[in-house]
């Protein structure tokens, strides 16, 4: 029940999502100019994303998405909400 | 047409041969194969324009479209809109749009875009379209769109967009003739059709996004199944354990090779330099020009040719590991160890180069698209440990520590990891004060895993050889002249004679029993020759200031003339010394600078040449790549103050401490 309500509280990132696993992206918390360049890569609003590999660590990882794939850094994958 | 090779700016043919020239300007998103096509269009025919107050340069060419046309063709950079918000997309926009100094208005467009992308790279129609040039749409990758399974209906697609559609894969060939079809026809001046669908607001992505969506239904777009293989060789290559493990690898690989494979090819140049210079000694009557000709200039050449073998194999590692998808996998690995430096994964492929010669590693910084992160891998590139120290180094480490012991492994691998340590600390120190980054973000595309093609590879490899030979070359030839002009002047005719003379009678009876007397002669000779030089009275003048380094004037004429190339040194002090043509492993010439150096100085040269920036070829490239002098200015007042501190410092402690 605590799980729920927490999540409830706060949405997903995607750096919460497993390696495989899809979602929709809802927003991008990122200033204009790197929101702009991710966009045109494909991050879009309403477009699915599925993490794939990484680099040992973790961090950065690459992220399945609109047919291409694109490696993000951890502090950049925080702010791209889920819905 | 003069085609002029010193302009650095395209320049407009005079007005009346203009109208018979036409401009066409290559468009598209990073990854679409424009490099590709340029090629396949230009071939050989092409070089590098340089637009005024842009730092990224761009290429130009000609294409051949019948016995009797031309047309000109500029390949512009990889961009996603024509916003101007960076370098990239401000270039393309203003060259579109006829607004580029120095080159007229496109009079036809080639946008080309990535067939199994398509929904993504169908944004950038919309804005190039709206422009209202003549423009092509090349859906490139044809044949990895069939292979996937995907498909279109181009003329479908042209009908919506209103202008031409092509099917092209620019790595097989396919297609290229509809695009020489269509610049054919565009030299005749064609007409544009209009559109069927609307064109979206340009700023808004989402819109973009939606549109090109929508276009590519209408045209029953479908994309391929993604590339098996990618997915499969990813498993291997950014796994945990094995991923590294590769990486390692590949890394050792690149660098025996480039060590032991060019060797036998420098050693051979090294000769041959040898051998053609004394025959052309042997052409010329006069004396000073014939000490000119083969001393310093052809010796000078030589020596910038002698290194060409590594910085070939390097150029030729890069390219593979570029165009076969690797080098996104490399950074990815190496990403985060880069950022705690401050700097980030695609900077690792260029400092690891640089381990061979920064003058290609510094090229190769253009893959980092950060313009911060850029200038600091070219910045501190220069220290690491370049082939051209290690001359020296092994002279110096060989003169001073017992032979064979494992002392002599510890001080070189000791000099190579005070390199990479003030490349760390430099970098630190540039990302947390003058370049620090608006913490902008930092993405990389993977692109699908592909088998370079030999042509394309070729290609590159001719063009930077070109660049490098061109730059470099005309920087260490006017070095060589420098150098000579420092040494050999005063110009002493007597002297001269008499060197040849003794030289002579050497050659001809090397074992008579004067011979070491000659020998003797020969060698005061040079060393009488150098001290009365120009170098040997600036090293005279020179010497208060480098005592405090445990360096006399000899040294300092070695420093002098090695300032604008490192190697150069060894030479020097084998002429100083009086045993001309002699190289790092005499014993001879090791003898001597015990004679003149003490450990401390000896410690104190070395950490002077880790430090110090001793390459006019590299000083040439950083000015190419940032735009201008303000970044090599600073970064050799920089390193050589480095140099000085530090070596001064090793003077003390050595001295103190033996």
């Amino acid at each position: 029940m605590k799980k729920r309500a927490a999540a409830n509280a706060t949405a997903r990132n995607l750096t919460q999502l497993k390696r495989g696993e899809s979602a929709i992206l809802d927003r991008l918390d990122l200033p204009e100019d790197d929101a702009r360049r991710l966009m045109e890569l494909g991050f879009l609003p309403g477009h699915a994303i599925t993490p794939g590999h990484s680099a040992p660590g973790g961090d950065p990882r690459v992220f399945r998405v609109d047919g291409s794939e694109i490696a993000l850094r951890r502090e950049t994958a925080q702010r791209l909400i889920l819905r | 047409m003069g085609d002029c090779h010193n302009c650095p700016v395209a320049t407009l043919p005079p007005p009346s041969i203009a109208a018979r020239r036409h401009i066409v300007a290559i468009v598209g998103p990073p990854n679409s194969g424009k490099s590709t096509l340029f090629n396949r269009l230009t071939g050989l025919r092409q070089k590098v324009a340089n637009f005024p107050g842009v730092t990224v340069e761009h290429r130009m060419g000609r294409a051949k479209l019948d016995a009797n046309r031309e047309v000109f063709v500029v390949d512009l950079p990889g961009v996603y809109s024509l916003n101007p918000r960076t370098e990239d997309e401000r270039v393309t926009h203003d060259v579109l749009c006829g607004e580029m100094k120095g080159l007229p208005k496109p009079d036809a467009v080639l946008l080309i875009l990535d067939s199994t992308n398509l929904s993504r790279h169908l944004v950038l129609a919309a804005p190039v379209l709206s422009l209202g040039l003549p423009t092509l749409v090349i859906l490139n990758m044809a044949d990895d769109l069939d292979r996937g399974g995907g498909g279109i209906d181009s003329a479908e697609l042209a009908m919506q967009l209103g202008s031409p559609v092509a099917l092209v894969s620019a790595a097989k060939g396919l297609g290229v003739d509809k695009v020489l079809q269509f610049l054919a026809g565009t030299t005749e001046g064609a007409a544009r059709q209009k559109p069927l669908m609307e064109l979206p607001v340009i700023q808004d992505i989402p819109k973009c996004r939606a549109w090109a969506t929508n276009l590519g239904s209408n045209a029953k777009y479908h994309a391929p199944a993604p590339p098996l293989w990618t997915r499969r060789l990813d498993s291997i290559f950014l796994h945990p354990v094995a991923g590294p493990a590769v990486f390692v690898l590949v890394v050792i690989a690149v660098f025996k090779s480039i060590f032991s494979w060019a060797d036998p090819l420098m050693n051979g140049i090294d000769a041959f330099t040898a051998w053609s210079g004394h025959w052309i000694g042997v052409l010329i009557a006069n004396d000073t020009l014939r000490s000119l000709v083969v001393e310093g200039i052809w010796k000078g050449v030589g020596s910038v040719v002698k290194f060409l073998p590594q910085i070939l194999f390097l150029f030729l590692f890069i390219g593979i590991l570029e165009n076969s998808g690797y080098l996104a996998r490399a950074a990815l690995i190496a990403d985060r160890t880069m950022s705690r430096f401050g700097l980030q994964g695609k900077s690792f492929i260029p400092l690891l180069s640089a381990y061979a010669c920064a003058v290609p590693a510094i090229m190769a910084t253009r893959t980092i698209e950060s313009k911060r992160d850029r200038i600091a891998t070219i910045l501190i590139a220069p220290f690491m440990t370049c082939s051209a120290r290690l001359p020296i180094y092994i002279l110096v480490i060989a003169a001073f520590i017992p032979h064979n012991s494992w002392y002599q492994v510890i001080a070189l691998l000791g000099l190579y990891i005070l390199g990479f340590v003030a490349a760390i600390l430099t970098a630190r120190l540039l990302k947390s004060t003058v370049l620090r980054s608006s913490r902008s973000s930092f993405m990389l595309e993977m692109p699908p895993y592909r088998w370079p093609t030999v042509r394309s590879l070729a290609l590159r490899l001719v063009d930077r050889s070109k660049v490098f030979l061109h730059r470099a070359g005309t920087v260490i030839l006017a070095d060589g002249v420098l150098v000579w002009m420092l040494c050999y002047l005063p110009f002493s005719h007597e002297k001269f004679i008499e060197t040849e003379h003794l030289r002579a009678e050497l050659k001809a009876a090397p074992e008579a029993p004067d011979a070491p007397q000659v020998r003797q002669k020969l060698s005061n000779l040079e060393t009488s020759q150098v001290e009365h030089s120009f170098a040997g009275s600036v090293g005279h003048a020179i010497e208060p200031a480098i005592r405090p380094l445990g360096f006399n004037w000899k040294i300092g004429v070695g420093l002098l003339t090695s300032l604008a190339a490192r190697e150069v040194i060894v030479g020097t002090l084998g002429t100083i010394y009086g045993m001309e043509g002699t190289d790092e492993h005499s014993e001879n010439l090791q003898q001597a600078i015990r004679t003149d150096l003490t450990p401390g100085g000896a410690a104190a040269l070395l950490v002077f040449f880790a430090f110090a920036m001793q390459c006019m070829s590299t000083i040439a490239v950083v000015r190419r790549e940032t735009g201008g002098w303000k970044w090599p200015a600073a970064q050799f007042a920089y390193m050589t103050f480095a140099a000085y501190l530090f070596a001064f410092l090793a003077n003390r402690i050595v001295t103190a401490w033996a």
